[in-house]
């Protein structure tokens, strides 16, 4: 099935990736271009396959549920683009 | 200087055991060769003031009698491994001037054993990539030249970093990550080795995630004997990675250099792909010889699905890494852009802070993901997985190891392939395998094709049997005797 425009636009949207309306063609083709390719998956036979989620066969651990580090507010705000007193400072959701 | 930069890994740990030189020595030693070599690209953050910092620490443990088995040695780190208050970016604009509070478990483990770290290693942007073409710091360029020619060369990707700085004497090995084939492809390319390990060997606990059930650390080293060193300090079991392997780490160094006497290699017939160079063949048909020469019994065996290993890793790896960089999001930490409201916001970080190939892999790792296509196309390629995971199954019942080439081609000229996104993928055919499949695999530097380029061959093994490819990476590395070094123009 073909790819286009208004495909990208919508994936975009839901990717939060701005693409501008002049690039959503261009992209269209490349990435139409790249699942055309993929579409030879449709010729193995995989009825009755299990899908493979991992490449160990491991049951995920568990641990106690216990606290097993904190207090150190300075080093996870570190990097944020603002913040005041220790707190991520971000833009309005609520209106 | 350079008869320090040229030592293998091993003789320069046993020259720091001796006292021959001290770690100040040595390190001073990279720091300098890596000022000089600047052109190549290779670095994107020089940590000399650190590395002299660590060599100094390292002499006085050496002293004291209380050596890791790393002790002193210099290395480069992908940029793609958190290094604490030292910059990561995974070469991408998104991470900006991001410097991370914790140390990576990789580098932890080789920084706990001694390792002195000369600064971080370009690659692809989040390891999206095979030419390092993708990343934000622009690309390394190779330090091989086709002979009389000087046209810049891709040193392969996404670890072109780590393979181009291993294969100039910038530093005595490197850390790499593989998801497709980013350890391998490069380490052909340069004319260096590299691992792949077992999924699940080293941790991925602090190395900025790209597709997490792909995703693998390994090394990038001169010989086969110092990737088994490296491995076995950079490998072990960690909490922290809930799909790391609870398993012991072997000593993988103790496997170089034993017999391969009575091992069955395979050679996987759906390896022979149209197009691929003749002298490609030909080294392979020369691996399979030495192999012979060896002792080896050589089978042939069948990989029917090898052919739809590409298409479905990038059915996988886009949707793991839609979601997997779904997190950078310009809040808590960042480039975070202007915009009306949030999600505008979002949409111009997001569109300002990834470049075109990462861009790209998200749209179509959300699109295969997205209502109504999950079963076409995501749940098919975890099923074509099982099957091309199957493949291997049934090749061992036969042999105990496979011989392929490590990539269809010899390094290329910069710029040659990034139009055509199917022509950059198609870098990965013979590696991407062993990534869906989580096997263990390794690229030994075998010859020079007609333009003296290094070629690679590629030798697969059972899940946790790096002891296997070790040996006969070892007796791979022997045979083909394969000493040049590109010649110095930078």
């Amino acid at each position: 099935m073909a790819i286009d425009a208004s495909t990208v636009r919508k994936v975009a949207r839901l990717a939060r990736i701005a693409i501008p309306e002049s690039g959503l063609e261009p992209m269209a083709r490349e990435i139409d271009g790249i699942m055309s390719w993929i579409d030879q998956l449709a010729e193995v036979d995989t009825d009755g396959v299990e899908p493979m989620t991992s490449a160990v066969a491991a049951t995920l651990p568990l641990r106690d549920d216990v606290v097993t580090d904190g207090a150190m507010v300075e080093r996870v705000v570190f990097n944020a683009p603002k913040t005041v007193d220790g707190f991520f400072v971000v833009p309005k959701v609520v209106e | 200087m350079s008869e320090l930069t040229s030592l293998t890994l091993k003789s320069a740990l046993e020259g720091l055991k001796s006292r021959a030189f001290s770690s100040v020595e040595l390190t001073a030693a990279h720091v300098a060769t890596v000022e000089a070599a600047r052109p190549l690209n290779a670095f994107v953050l020089e940590t000399p003031d650190k590395a002299l910092e660590m060599a100094a620490a390292s002499d006085a443990r050496i002293a004291a009698g209380e050596a890791g088995a790393l002790e002193g040695a210099p290395l480069g780190i992908k940029d793609l491994f958190c290094t604490r208050d030292v910059r990561a970016t995974a070469c991408s604009r998104i991470l900006g001037n991001f410097i991370p509070q914790y140390e990576s478990t990789v580098t932890a483990n080789l920084f706990g054993d001694g390792a002195v770290m000369l600064g971080k290693l370009n690659m692809d942007e989040f390891a999206m990539g095979s030419s390092n073409e993708t990343s934000a710091f622009g690309p390394v360029i190779n330090p091989w030249k086709i002979e009389g020619g000087n046209q810049s060369l891709t040193p392969g990707g996404s670890s072109g970093g780590s393979a181009a700085a291993v294969a100039a004497d910038l530093c005595l090995g490197a850390t790499a990550t593989d998801t497709g084939g980013s350890i391998r492809q490069p380490a052909a390319f340069t004319g260096t080795v590299g691992i792949k390990p077992t999924y699940g060997r080293c941790s991925r606990w602090g190395v900025v995630a790209f597709a997490s059930s792909l995703d693998q650390a390994g090394p990038i080293a001169k010989t086969v004997e110092d990737a088994a060193i490296l491995l076995t300090s950079m490998a072990g079991h960690d909490a922290k990675d809930s799909t790391s392997l609870d398993v012991e780490t072997p000593d993988f160094a103790s496997f170089v250099g034993r017999s391969v006497k009575g091992l069955r290699i395979g050679v996987p017939k759906e390896y022979r792909v149209d197009g691929m160079p003749a002298e490609i063949e030909s080294l392979w048909e020369q691996g399979i010889a030495w192999l012979r020469e060896a002792g080896c019994e050589i089978v042939e065996v069948s990989l029917p699905h090898t052919k739809y290993a590409l298409p479905a890793y990038y059915i996988v790896a886009p949707a793991e890494a839609s979601s997997n960089l779904a997190r950078y999001d310009g809040m808590r930490y960042g480039l975070r852009a202007e915009g009306g409201n949030l999600t505008e916001i979002y949409e111009n970080t997001r569109a300002q802070g990834f470049g075109a190939e990462v861009q790209r892999r998200i749209l179509i790792g959300t699109y295969v993901l997205s209502a109504g296509y999950y079963d076409a196309y995501y749940l098919k390629a975890l099923k074509v997985r099982r099957r091309i995971a199957e493949d291997f199954d049934r090749a061992w019942e036969t042999c105990d190891a496979l011989l392929t080439p490590t990539a269809p081609s010899a390094a290329f000229a910069l710029g040659e392939r990034t139009a055509d996104p199917i022509a950059m993928y198609l870098n990965d055919v013979f590696t991407v395998t062993t990534n869906l499949a989580g096997l263990p695999s390794i690229s030994v530097p075998a010859g020079v094709d007609a333009q003296g380029l290094p070629l690679g061959l590629q030798l697969i093994g059972r899940a946790l049997d790096e002891a296997t490819v070790f040996s006969v990476a070892g007796a791979l590395e022997k045979a083909a005797a394969f000493r040049s070094k590109p010649a110095k123009w930078w």
